[in-house]
């Protein structure tokens, strides 16, 4: 089976500065919220909006002799994730508390996994058009602990605490710098969320947090980078900042466009880019330094003395391989291959598991792959779109959407006779075949009478008849009287055929 | 190695504990004693030996994805200075 369609790499992105051109450098840091039920360590439960603090075990707020009992169903879910990266696997993994002070860390410390992730080396590769792709490898992903929320704007003297985040698991995705545009980050972060909804591991919902980005940017001559892939050695890039917390594809890209122009601004003015964490504001469209927080930086980690290492079984890592649904890539290559679609439709198709799953039970009613491409994604989508439905609000079931798509393909339908089908169904309901057969809407492709309607519209307008003479391209007009008359529903390659005979052209 | 005066200081604030400027010498010095005895430790050859997460042969105790906890926010609150509208409310943080 087919891994992956063939691509090459695309150029890197390239920004021209006041004295020279500039390349950029990127790493990410996903955070990925672990689709569970309850907590990484604790019993409560993760449930969305739910009322302040109500969502919070005495183990989450920290309370003294409470101690963290891992869930077993996080861990299979980073496992999965691994798998779904094409990652290694670490059996025995260790949790570290990262220690810091913040209102919303009840702990005074992150159980987070600094020094035996669970997972290890993977990749993605991250779509940029047909046949254009770039291959991000993954350093690894570890298990850890989300913090509570913060609310600043609901007092002016005083902070709001929210404790039901606390303790939820996520998953901390670390990429390779081996990103190499704006574009090109916002694309991983979509493939990434791609994989994990296809995995289940994530919903990727990235309004509500679960999804969010820390983008490590820095910027380097042409061939710079070349030398640090052969090299390894990074000093040869520049120092690089770390921007945080980023929920949007569109800020992402914003971000890392205006802080590549602030640094190159810097190095080109002769002076030095701070390592530094920075925040973005969309808003205002820049980032800016988060100094308060520098010091923070000593996390002083050492191992959780709460949890022992965890150790996993392979029989039981195997099980969950066994378990992998075919992923965004799989998939597409299949469309690509088996059912002749082109790389760009079948990226449309696979973008989200409901529509690919859609698409092809539409095949297996009509048997044919673009033409009910075609039409899932002219007709339906956009149809869908159009009042703001999702694939699973379709009030065409793929049975149906299947039946119209087959009764094309027969040639009992035209194509202009199709799409009222289409419309029949959408607002009423009922079976394709049945909605042709009642309401005599199949096509004509009794020769006999379509050259009868032929001659009645050439008798008709011997004017017309003339110019068509000196003027072939005029016989399109015949045509088009003759499918008005007949309803749409003369064949209209036999409708071409006889008109240029009748006419001698 | 030794902890020196301004490695104390750091230290303590990093812990967020109040030292006074008096105690930092005594604190400094009784880190570098603790770290001393590391050192010493050491020089134990553990060449070979697995590092000892526990005492008796355990497994790591694991959950199953069930919520069984949670639902008493008033118990949580209960021992906050100030609690207002289900939150705990702390002075304003600046980022």
């Amino acid at each position: 089976m087919l891994d992956h369609l063939a691509f090459s790499a695309p150029e890197p992105k390239r920004i021209a500065g006041a004295r020279e051109d500039w390349e950029l450098v990127i790493g990410l840091e996903v955070h990925a919220q672990v689709a569970s039920n309850a907590k990484l360590f604790s019993g409560a439960s993760t449930t969305f909006g739910a009322e302040p603090n109500s969502n919070v075990a005495f183990v989450d707020a920290a309370m003294p002799g409470m101690l963290p009992v891992i869930n077993e169903f996080c861990v299979a879910q980073a496992v999965r994730t691994g798998l779904g990266l094409k990652a290694g696997i670490n059996l025995r993994s260790a949790f570290d508390r990262k220690n810091y002070f913040y209102p919303d860390l009840p702990q005074g410390y992150q159980i987070s996994q600094l020094y035996h992730p669970i997972v290890g080396e993977g990749e993605i590769i991250v779509d940029m058009g047909p046949g254009v792709a770039r291959r991000v490898r993954i350093e690894r992903i570890h298990l850890e602990q989300d913090a509570g929320k913060s609310i600043h704007d609901m007092d002016p003297n005083m902070s709001f605490v929210d404790l039901n985040r606390t303790g939820v698991a996520l998953m901390e995705i670390v990429s390779r710098p081996d990103i190499r545009g704006p574009e090109e980050a916002a694309a991983y972060v979509a493939k990434l969320r791609q994989i994990l909804r296809y995995l289940g591991t994530c919903d990727g919902n990235m309004q509500n947090g679960n999804l969010r980005a820390d983008v490590n940017v820095s910027i380097c001559r042409p061939g710079d980078y070349e030398k640090f892939i052969e090299t390894g050695d990074a000093s040869v890039l520049g120092t690089r900042c770390e921007i945080k917390n980023m929920n949007s594809m569109r800020f992402i890209q914003q971000a890392i466009e205006y802080e590549a122009r602030r640094q190159i601004a810097i190095v080109e003015d002769g002076g030095k880019v701070d390592q530094e964490t920075r925040l973005y504001d969309p808003d205002k469209g820049e980032t800016r330094s988060m100094r308060s927080k520098e010091e923070a930086h000593d996390y002083r980690y050492f191992p959780c003395p709460d949890l022992l290492p965890l150790e996993i079984e392979q029989a039981w890592v195997d099980d969950i391989a066994a378990t992998m649904p075919e992923l965004p890539d799989a998939k597409k290559a299949r469309f690509v291959k088996d059912l002749g679609l082109s790389e760009y439709d079948a990226s449309v198709l696979t973008a989200e598991v409901e529509n690919a799953d859609y698409f092809e039970a539409v095949v297996a009613v009509c048997a044919d792959g673009k033409l009910a491409a075609n039409w899932v994604i002219n007709e339906l989508f956009g149809r869908l779109k159009k009042e703001g439905h999702e694939i699973g609000a379709s009030p065409v079931s793929p049975a149906q959407l299947g039946g119209i798509v087959k009764l094309i393909k027969s040639g009992d339908i035209s194509g202009k006779i199709a799409k009222d089908l289409f419309e029949i169904v959408y607002t009423e309901g009922g079976d394709p075949a049945e909605i042709v057969e009642a309401r005599g809407m199949k096509q004509v492709t009794d020769l006999g009478a379509i050259e009868t309607a032929v001659d009645e519209i050439i008798a008709a307008n011997p004017a017309q008849v003339e110019k068509a003479k000196q003027n072939p391209k005029l016989a399109g007009w015949f045509v088009g009287q003759v499918l008005k008359a007949s309803g749409g529903k003369a064949n209209p390659a036999a409708v071409n055929e006889i008109v240029a005979k009748k006419l001698g052209l | 190695m030794s902890i020196d005066i301004e490695t104390a200081r750091k230290v303590a604030h990093l812990a967020r504990i109040a030292v006074p400027d008096a105690h930092l010498p005594d604190l400094a010095r009784e880190l570098s004693g603790i770290l001393t005895f590391m050192e010493q430790l050491n020089e134990v050859d553990v060449t070979g030996v697995e590092p000892m997460t526990s005492v008796t042969p355990m497994r790591l105790k694991r959950r199953e994805d069930v919520v069984t906890d949670g639902g008493y926010p008033e118990k949580v609150l209960s021992n906050a200075p100030d609690a207002r509208e289900g939150f705990f409310a702390v002075p304003k943080v600046v980022e």
